[in-house]
């Protein structure tokens, strides 16, 4: 394992006003890696995976992806923000699945995933639309790709965000609670495509609170408690045999809430 | 086999049974009797306009033609078209100047909302036209420095610069508060989705996020286009030449100014009808995504047509 990771996060701090919500954050995610963010709601998960994509600016430390500063550029042995064109370009290994989609609605399902390879990595109309019908097979939905947003259910919503991501060749893939807003019929057929991704090596953060996704899918998981990570390890440590007090409540909780496994 | 093929008879012997029992509509005398009053009024009234020389439909239908009223109504289209185009560029500028962190560009742009919304567009119109009065002239150049080039006002400031300064910085104020509230009606996601996959902000405005304002902008605009083609009837008092100058300008001489005002009446009618059509043109345009139907061009194109002429209720 000597080869750079994928992500390296060290030190950062975020503050809103008064309120520090990332505290001394250090993490780092191996290329081919899936990383599971859990924890109580609150506890720093969105605004962390936000940041990683610079949605959120950081007060302090350093969040690298592929080795690439995002949203800042070092001059001087100074971090400068970047403007919103640059910022754009140094977003652009990584992509990201929302919680609520932010599918375009005024765009069909095929225009949606050819817009940003299309005007952002300048890839011909033709490629641009064979990709995007891999993409929609890949995730179930060959026969989609003339529906508008409105016109799907929301799995079907959610797998075409995520062909949409992955149509930027994303060497790293950001979810923010992908399956929260889903009707729970409609959560496995997200989970399936993730899974799928995630067996192909796609490199993968993913915040959710679907325990049995992170304990079967990721290499590793950190638990998250009011802005710190406060147990980081394998699937197995973090979520079997936690060290910790207060990840065991929280599992607990978590596992209460769920329907009672065998 | 057998068992499914008695419960489908036994079921259609239930449904003759229901057959027998007949709902009758509830009756409303109070509609026939206000539809009544209202047609008798209405038959009066055109029996009346039909038959009122004071009308002198036969000077209305020998003007309705007439060239210089058809100048007049060209140069009212031209002058709604270009003080839209001026106020509508304006007015994206202005509300994107509103939404910036820049403090000083959105304390400009909310002043200039409040000055040009608040004055009367009359008294702005007869400002610009007079605006010799407090420049002569008009100096270009460098701030503080000699001027380059010094142009009179009085050339400058013609009855049609005059209107489109007036009617065009006016309508601006009201547009950026339309296109303002467009904005504002995108959903946040949809900025971060479009800078998730790397599109920079100007792509992420004119791409993702003007689209979707549209939709929110176009019914009111649409308001607005109304609008300034009947307020371009004020820039008559500067002289200029648009449809109510030019039907004032013939009944000046002959003294039939019912008809003559008619003959205006109808052409603004005409063109706002017109104007209707493409505002429902657009409205489906920019609705794409909230709809479900199959809209190709030309049904896009013809739905309102049909609607307005059927009302066979085309809408969502």
């Amino acid at each position: 394992m000597t080869a750079t990771p994928m992500v390296q996060i060290q030190s950062v701090c975020k503050r809103f006003g008064e309120v520090e919500v990332l505290s001394d954050i250090d993490l780092s995610v191996a290329t081919g890696e899936v990383c599971c963010l859990i924890g109580p709601s609150g506890a720093g998960k969105s605004t962390l995976i936000r940041c990683i994509n610079h949605l959120e600016k950081i007060n302090t430390g350093t969040i690298e992806v592929n080795g690439h500063l995002v949203g800042y550029a070092r001059r001087n042995g100074q971090l400068h923000e970047l403007t919103g064109r640059e910022a754009a370009r140094s977003r652009e290994d990584t992509a990201m699945v929302f919680q609520h989609f932010n599918l375009f609605p005024h765009m069909t399902v095929l225009e949606n995933i050819t817009e940003a390879p299309i005007h952002v990595k300048k890839e011909s109309r033709a490629s641009a639309e064979a990709h995007a019908h891999a993409l929609l097979d890949r995730v179930g939905l060959a026969g989609k790709a003339r529906a508008y947003p409105g016109e799907l259910s929301g799995g079907q919503k959610q797998r075409v965000a995520i062909a949409r991501a992955l149509a930027v060749r994303p060497k790293l893939l950001l979810f923010d609670e992908p399956t929260s807003a889903l009707d729970p019929e409609l959560v496995s057929e997200v989970l399936e495509v993730m899974r799928d991704l995630a067996r192909e090596g796609q490199t993968m953060i993913v915040v959710t609170h679907e325990m049995g996704f992170a304990r079967e899918v990721a290499d590793k998981v950190a638990f998250m408690d009011q802005g710190r990570i406060v147990e980081y390890g394998s699937a197995d440590d973090v979520l079997v045999r936690p060290r910790l007090e207060r990840t065991r409540d929280f599992l607990a909780r978590v596992l209460r809430s769920h329907v009672p496994q065998a | 086999m057998t068992d499914v093929m008695d419960g489908t008879r036994a079921r259609e012997e239930q449904e003759k049974d229901r057959k027998t029992e007949v709902i009758v509509p509830a009756r409303y005398p109070g509609r026939w009797i206000a539809a009544t009053i209202i047609f008798v009024l209405f038959a009066s009234f055109a029996y009346s306009v039909a038959t009122n020389p004071g009308y002198q439909w036969d000077v209305v239908w020998q003007y309705l033609t007439y060239r210089t009223v058809l100048a007049g109504l060209g140069w009212t289209l031209a002058l709604t078209a270009a003080s839209m185009f001026i106020g509508i560029v304006l007015g994206i500028v202005a509300a994107l100047m509103r939404q910036s962190s820049n403090p000083i560009l959105s304390v400009v742009a909310a002043g200039y909302i409040w000055l040009f919304r608040g004055a009367p567009l009359m008294v702005q119109l007869i400002f610009w036209y007079n605006l010799a009065a407090l420049y002569p002239t008009i100096d270009i150049g460098l701030p503080f420095l000699p001027p380059l080039v010094s142009l009179s006002t009085n050339e400058v400031i013609t009855p049609l610069v005059a209107a489109l300064l007036g009617l065009g910085l006016n309508e601006g104020a009201y547009m950026a508060e339309i296109v303002r509230s467009g904005l504002l009606s995108v959903d946040a996601g949809q900025r971060e989705a479009a800078q998730s996959l790397g599109m920079s902000p100007a792509h992420t405005l004119r791409r993702i996020i003007l689209p979707q304002a549209l939709r929110v902008i176009v019914p009111p605009t649409g308001n607005e286009v109304i609008g300034m083609l009947k307020a371009t009837s004020l820039v008559s008092i500067l002289a200029f030449s648009d449809l109510l100058y030019s039907v004032q300008g013939i009944y000046g001489r002959t003294f039939q100014t019912i008809p003559l005002l008619i003959v205006a009446t109808i052409w603004y009618l005409v063109a706002a009808t017109l104007l209707s059509l493409v505002q429902q043109y657009l409205e489906r345009r920019y609705g794409r995504g909230h709809s479900r139907r199959a809209q190709d061009g030309m049904s896009l194109l013809m739905a309102p047509l049909s609607s307005a002429l059927f009302r066979r209720g085309a809408g969502k």
